[in-house]
């Protein structure tokens, strides 16, 4: 009896001191807190979180990768205990949702006929599954069964439905699914995230620069959920107002349904929704992920450093726009004419894009009213310069520094910032580029009688929008094609009295694949003008540079421009990034905020100490593979809306915008023609016969 | 040395710890959904068994026989048994985090694992040698390895098969366990 008792106090003791030894001598340091939060788990070990048990799922939240509400058993009360030792609001931390890629479902075409077993996996196994697109569902429901929480149901086109509501963001279907189909994703990943070769995007959204995903919000506005559709494009793009105003929608040239009929009205969609939000006189929340405590500087605030701002303040961080200008909006202000995009429209986007806590400082020119260095000084953990392409290309021929001369971006942002500017009887501006358009439209409107625009290659050739040019010829502007200004006359006051140009004629393609012209000797011929704007392209400003900072070591492409990664858009500084015209020369706004994106989500991985890598297989718009079809079956032809505009006699005398918004009617009915494609399958008009 | 080679073979084969003796089933059936984890856990179980199998059989040897205290076999086993897990986790952790980590959650899972326990008893009870408990203590945990690798195998292949609603998931895994088991006792016959 009495060595039982001290046999198993013994070993007791042994036990105890050994382990107290050990727990000594093996001690690794954790932070406490993981202990506290696992206390307050359910310690089921049940996976349901997506971590291997409660320990790991305690360091996922301590290291914030889950939010305190990732155990799906604890109680509220333990939710808002573990919130309180991270310091947190509860639930604050970004939530993982799964989303559904594919909403081809029965529509799509199959490769075999399939009678094994009702799974995806099964049918994964044989050749990649059934179906012809490589991405498609398989439509077994595999998720389905996968969620421990009733949060999928299979929807009656084939496709699985995902119920936000439920889904705790567990990752079990993406598991489940054989195919890059249901994704979990944090908002902030998702937003940026950019289009890939295993996404299922339809060929419009493989061609928008901004990648918004097309087909949806179109379907929205089928469905009549405006809301959902402006918050569909807001995902991707954050100045739809003025993109669905100024957009030359290359998008539309890759509609499926302008293979075979006139291509869907996309970018008057976009602008119905967009002005549906501003004219409700409410403005939708935007959903943004919880501060990360990291700050980022945007130098310039046009659709660039706007879009980049918006998207670095949606994912948690802090952003501050320094602006050289009055007021924000870069180009988007001063390059595009009232008429085009009113002043007001853009306050009320540019309003909303600040109100998400968007710190700005306007009137501050870098390198004039603060140095590089000072930004550096302030701590700011990543810089974005998207500062633009504002300084305009010379002429370089004799007299064009004589009065009454003027350049393109120059006279318009002027004009833009309601300066008194003496406008001449007729006018000449030189270029065939939507500045050179806008800059005769402008003086059409302020006054000037006759005003030619001189280009040294042909209509075809012009790289302005059709619509604008077709705007410009109606609104009485005179083209001079093939003409190549010589030099300007002035008279002894040093003022312009005329234009003199050569004559050209095309001759072979050059390197851009148009005609090269040449000029025509001896065949000199003097416009009699008092005024001459040159609008032949812009490159940025590099005043900043050469003061002997950091700025100095950036390198500077050929072109005049900051040199990034393509990919990644970080230039060889590792903190500094660029995007816009500032380092694609001029582009479309479209391309603008695109670049923006692609830089705030390296920002994004740059302040989270993330490696900044290329998205694998990011497409960056170049389009899927077999994805753009020559012929497209079942298509009814129908007409496409009309843009409603103003009637010339009633516009040349005002600024009063142009092209005004397509009726809620009008909508629905361009939003019926949407064939809702994705990489393969659409919704034909009528049921093709195989 | 044949007594040892018959020994190993007993072990993983005829008197297979979960198919012919029926002990560690709630690991068996639960970490054998997939492959990768049941990996997991067969080195894990190999591991802490090894170890589990000779610290109790030199406590049974020297105090509990040396003392004639037998009948607090059971408790002084279990005591022995959590409170090396705890040790060999701490150990690892600061010594090698890597293979911690590779272990993750099993090892506490292996706390409360009745194999472990069955092993140790039997080791006492068949009144093997130091050497003989070493190598047994071996064999049984590969033997439990071999059992859970085998079987997460057929899971994974079961969980793509046609399985009618009432059978699904462990009732199939049940009905599975039982035909390799049975299969296992054609080794009967071999010693």
């Amino acid at each position: 009896m009495l060595e039982s008792v001290l046999f198993t106090l013994g070993l007791g003791l042994i036990i105890s001191i050994a382990l107290s030894f050990a727990s000594r001598i093996f001690y690794v340091y954790e932070d406490p807190r993981i202990a506290k939060v696992e206390n307050l788990l359910a310690g089921a070990n049940c996976g349901g979180c997506g971590y291997t048990g409660c320990s790991a799922a305690a360091e996922a939240v301590v290291k914030g990768e889950a939010p305190p509400n990732v155990c799906i058993l604890t109680s509220k009360e333990n939710v808002d205990k573990i919130a309180e030792i991270m310091g947190l609001e509860p639930g604050t931390a970004e939530p993982l949702k799964s989303y559904n890629d594919c909403d081809g479902g029965e529509r799509a075409t199959d490769r075999f006929y399939y009678e094994g077993l009702n799974s995806c996996k099964a049918v994964a196994a044989l050749y990649g599954g059934k179906r012809d697109c490589p991405v498609g569902c398989l439509g077994f429901g595999d998720c389905i069964r996968a969620c421990q929480f009733d949060a999928i149901k299979m929807g009656k086109n084939g496709f699985p439905v995902i119920d936000k509501e439920k889904c705790v963001g567990c990752g079990a279907c993406e598991r489940a699914c054989p195919k890059p189909i249901l994704k979990v994703r944090t908002m902030s990943d998702r937003l940026l995230h950019l289009n890939d070769e295993d996404d299922a995007v339809a060929p419009c959204a493989q061609t928008c620069p901004a990648e918004i995903d097309i087909p949806r919000y179109i379907h929205h506005i089928k469905e009549g959920e405006y809301e959902e559709a402006v918050d569909t494009i807001r995902e991707r793009n954050p100045l739809p107002l003025a993109c669905g105003r100024v957009c030359p929608h290359p998008c539309e040239s890759y509609c499926r349904r302008g293979i075979e009929d006139e291509p869907v009205a996309i970018n008057h969609l976009k602008r119905f929704a967009a002005d549906y939000e501003m004219n409700s006189g409410k403005r939708i929340p935007i959903e943004k992920a919880p501060d990360t405590g990291k700050r980022a500087a945007v130098i310039g605030g046009g659709p660039a450093g706007l879009s980049c701002a918006y998207f670095l303040r949606r994912a948690g961080h802090q952003v501050s726009i320094f602006e050289a200008m009055p007021k924000l909006g870069g180009m988007l202000r001063y390059g595009i004419p009232e008429y085009r995009l009113p002043k007001k429209v853009l306050d009320w986007e540019i309003d909303g894009i600040v109100n998400l806590g968007i710190d700005y400082h306007t009137n501050v020119r870098l390198g004039r009213d603060f140095e590089f260095g000072a930004l550096i000084a302030a701590g700011y953990d990543a810089i974005f310069f998207s500062i633009g392409a504002w300084s305009d290309y010379q002429l370089k021929i004799p007299g064009e520094d004589l009065n009454g001369c003027y350049t393109g971006i120059n006279f318009l942002s002027r004009v833009g910032n309601e300066e008194q500017l003496d406008i001449g009887k007729r006018a000449a501006v030189i270029g065939g580029g939507n500045t050179a358009i806008d800059c005769t439209r402008t003086l059409v409107r302020m006054g000037c009688e006759k005003v030619y625009l001189v280009y040294r290659r042909t209509r075809k050739e012009m790289p302005a929008n059709e619509v604008e040019i077709d705007a410009a010829e109606e609104e009485g502007i005179e083209f001079i094609f093939l003409a190549a200004p010589n030099q300007v006359m002035g008279d002894d006051e040093g003022r312009v009295t005329g234009l003199e140009y050569l004559k050209m004629e095309l001759g072979e393609p050059d390197a851009s694949g148009r005609r090269r012209p040449v000029p025509i000797e001896g065949s000199e011929t003097l416009l009699d003008v008092d005024m001459i704007i040159t609008a032949i392209g812009q490159a940025p400003s590099a005043e900043f540079r050469g003061k002997g900072d950091r700025m100095d070591d950036i390198s500077w492409s050929r072109k005049n421009t900051f040199e990034v990664d393509p990919a990644t858009h970080q230039t060889n500084v590792p903190y500094i990034f660029a995007a816009g015209d500032a380092a694609t020369g001029p582009a479309l706004v479209v391309d603008a905020i695109g670049g923006g994106r692609k830089a705030a989500r390296s920002m994004n991985l740059f302040l989270k100490g993330k490696p900044v890598t290329p998205q694998p297989k990011a497409i960056l718009n170049k389009h899927i593979q077999d994805t753009i079809f020559d012929s497209v079956a079942g298509i009814k032809q129908s007409k496409r809306v009309e843009t409603p505009e103003m009637p010339v006699a009633d516009r040349i005398n005002n600024f009063d915008e142009v092209d005004l918004v397509i009726s809620e009617s009008d909508a629905l009915r361009e939003a019926g023609r949407c064939l809702n494609c994705c990489r393969y399958c659409y919704n034909p008009d009528y049921e093709i016969q195989a | 040395m044949g007594d040892i080679f018959v020994l190993i073979i007993s072990c993983i084969f005829i008197n297979n710890i979960v198919l012919a003796q029926y002990l560690g089933n709630c690991p068996f059936l639960g970490t054998s959904k997939k492959m990768e984890t049941a990996v997991g856990m067969s080195m894990a179980v190999i591991f802490v068994l090894t170890m589990a199998g000779v610290i109790t059989w030199i406590v049974d040897t020297y105090f509990l026989v040396g003392l004639g205290i037998e009948f607090l076999r059971t408790i002084a086993f279990i005591l022995v048994i959590a409170s090396l897990v705890q040790f060999v986790e701490m150990f690892l952790k600061k010594s090698i985090p890597a293979l911690y980590a590779g272990l993750g959650i099993f090892l506490p899972l292996i706390t409360t694992n009745c194999a472990v326990m069955g092993v140790c008893l039997i080791n006492v009870q068949e009144e093997y040698t130091f050497v003989e408990a070493l190598i047994s203590s071996i064999a049984y945990a590969v033997g439990f390895g071999l059992a859970l690798v085998l079987f997460a195998g057929l899971r994974e292949r079961i969980n793509i098969g046609r399985v009618p609603k009432p059978l699904q998931d462990t009732s199939i895994g049940l009905v599975t366990a039982g035909i390799i088991s049975l299969a296992f006792f054609a080794f009967k016959g071999m010693v």
